[in-house]
């Protein structure tokens, strides 16, 4: 990467915590959405998405907690085991936390390639929970909400970063 | 273990080891759920924290059907109007004939001393939204402990049997459907009057009967209500209809594949249905002599 030169990047204003809290709180309420149909295997886990984002951007100012008990209520939510989704929302965290300095460094398209696997590491984690508990495996068409995820990580990216933009009014100092 | 320089700002406990104690909570949490039945207490609490949420993510499909109803057309309201008086006209004919069944059901039943079949108590409710769940087929109704629902109630709408409530929150409750896999409902097949149980694959408008033998007489189109003999769902309810009967040689049983008749697709009424009055006290468990699997 030495003979590429390095891609200018922007002055943000630091993030305000109640704006991460009500955007957990929008993905919270994304996924209880009445979803049903196609629309339910392809609708991607926007918690996990919106976990990963901050985790990624801002590890200083979300954790472990955060994520697992978005997961615990995603667990009620759907009234499937308690802890499953904490426990792979953990992990989300974990591995948000570990490559935040090295996917910050990449561009949007690159950066799907980083969350593409770790959504679907998630719902493998969700998978294997499941499985364990005696369910049945569900088909290939689980994996879709991931994908979709995936795809809709720019345009996350461009929202959550919508506020922390300065303005660009030039007679404002 | 290799050796770091210490840390130039106290962060706390690395990631690695955060990860460990959440992992760990987390498995220690699914134990308890899935194993021991301790957990309903904080599955009640966070159900409190999350329904403003639930009932917030139900409103916009409220909010919709209702600015739908508000456009809808003069011609629209007169055909259904007419329809609803036709159907009105058509039941009050049943009704009469029902009752006059009814009053010679009650002279027969009273000659040959059997206790009278009471029409149970229901509660109505609207279906909130399908869980999130690819792996379990259930849905979350509006009303919960608040309301009188109590966990094991049957569940049925205008058609017939949609499942059964399985956990009770402060105001919602969960019924988990008839096809969800593993759920099991006694049915007993109108034409023949042979009782069997009916099975949920995890598939949805599929269900099966197992271990039916290969002689047994069942066809195609067969319908199926519940037969009552669990105590839980009233008898003669309409569960399912036959759709596909297949019988080989090979195998011992026949592969019998239904169709369930009711079902959350068809609307969002509900009515929960109430204990059946008059069942016999549960006999007490007998000691199991020989411990076996789970069941």
């Amino acid at each position: 990467m030495a003979g590429r030169p390095m891609t200018p990047q922007e002055l943000l204003l630091p993030v305000r915590p109640g704006f991460i809290i009500l955007t957990l709180i929008g993905a919270l309420l994304a996924n209880l959405l009445p979803w049903s149909g196609w629309a339910l295997w392809l609708a991607p886990d926007f918690v996990a998405l919106v976990v990963l984002y901050w985790c990624i951007e801002e590890p200083r100012k979300i954790g472990f907690l955060a994520a697992w008990s978005l997961g615990l209520l995603m667990d009620v939510a759907e009234g499937s085991l308690l802890g499953q989704h904490a426990l792979a929302y953990s992990i989300l965290a974990y591995a948000g936390i570990a490559l935040h300095r090295r996917v910050q460094r990449f561009s949007l398209a690159q950066q799907i390639l980083h969350v593409i696997p770790l959504l679907l590491f998630t719902d493998l984690v969700v998978l294997l929970v499941r499985a364990l508990a005696g369910a049945d495996f569900p088909g290939y068409a689980y994996f879709l909400g991931s994908l979709t995820g995936a795809a809709l990580w720019p345009v996350l990216y461009y929202l959550l970063k919508l506020p922390q933009r300065p303005r660009s009014d030039p007679d404002r100092v | 273990m290799e050796h770091t320089a210490p840390p130039l700002f106290r962060t706390g406990l690395t990631p690695l080891a955060r990860l460990m104690i959440f992992a760990m909570l987390s498995t220690v949490l699914l134990i308890a759920d899935a194993r021991f039945d301790y957990l309903t207490p904080l599955r009640q609490v966070a159900g409190v924290l999350i329904y403003p949420l639930q009932r917030m993510a139900a409103a916009p499909a409220v909010i919709g059907a209702r600015i739908a109803g508000f456009f809808s057309t003069h011609a629209a309201l007169r055909q259904d109007n007419q329809q609803l008086s036709a159907k009105n006209l058509e039941l009050a004919m049943a009704a009469q004939r029902t009752a006059a069944l009814q009053e010679e059901n009650t002279r027969l039943r009273g000659l040959l001393g059997v206790r009278e079949s009471v029409g149970v108590p229901s509660i109505a409710a609207e279906i909130l939204y399908a869980a999130r769940d690819p792996f379990s087929r259930k849905v979350m109704i509006d009303r919960g402990l608040q309301g009188g629902i109590e966990a094991g109630r049957p569940v049925a709408d205008h058609i017939g049997i949609i499942g059964q409530v399985t956990r009770v929150y402060p105001w919602l409750s969960e019924v988990t459907l008839i096809t969800d896999k593993g759920h099991l409902v006694p049915v007993l097949n109108v034409r023949t009057g042979l009782r069997t149980v009916l099975a949920g694959t995890g598939d949805d408008g599929r269900l099966e009967l197992r271990f039916i033998p290969l002689t047994a007489d069942f066809q195609t189109g067969d319908r199926l209500v519940t037969s009552g003999i669990d105590g839980n769902y009233p008898p003669g309810l309409p569960v399912a209809e036959v759709t596909h009967v297949e019988r080989n040689a090979a195998y011992l049983f026949a592969s019998i594949t239904c169709k369930p008749l009711a079902g959350p697709g068809a609307g969002t009424q509900v009515l929960v249905l109430g204990p059946q009055p008059g069942l016999p006290e549960r006999p007490a468990d007998s000691p199991p002599k020989k411990k076996r699997g789970k069941s």
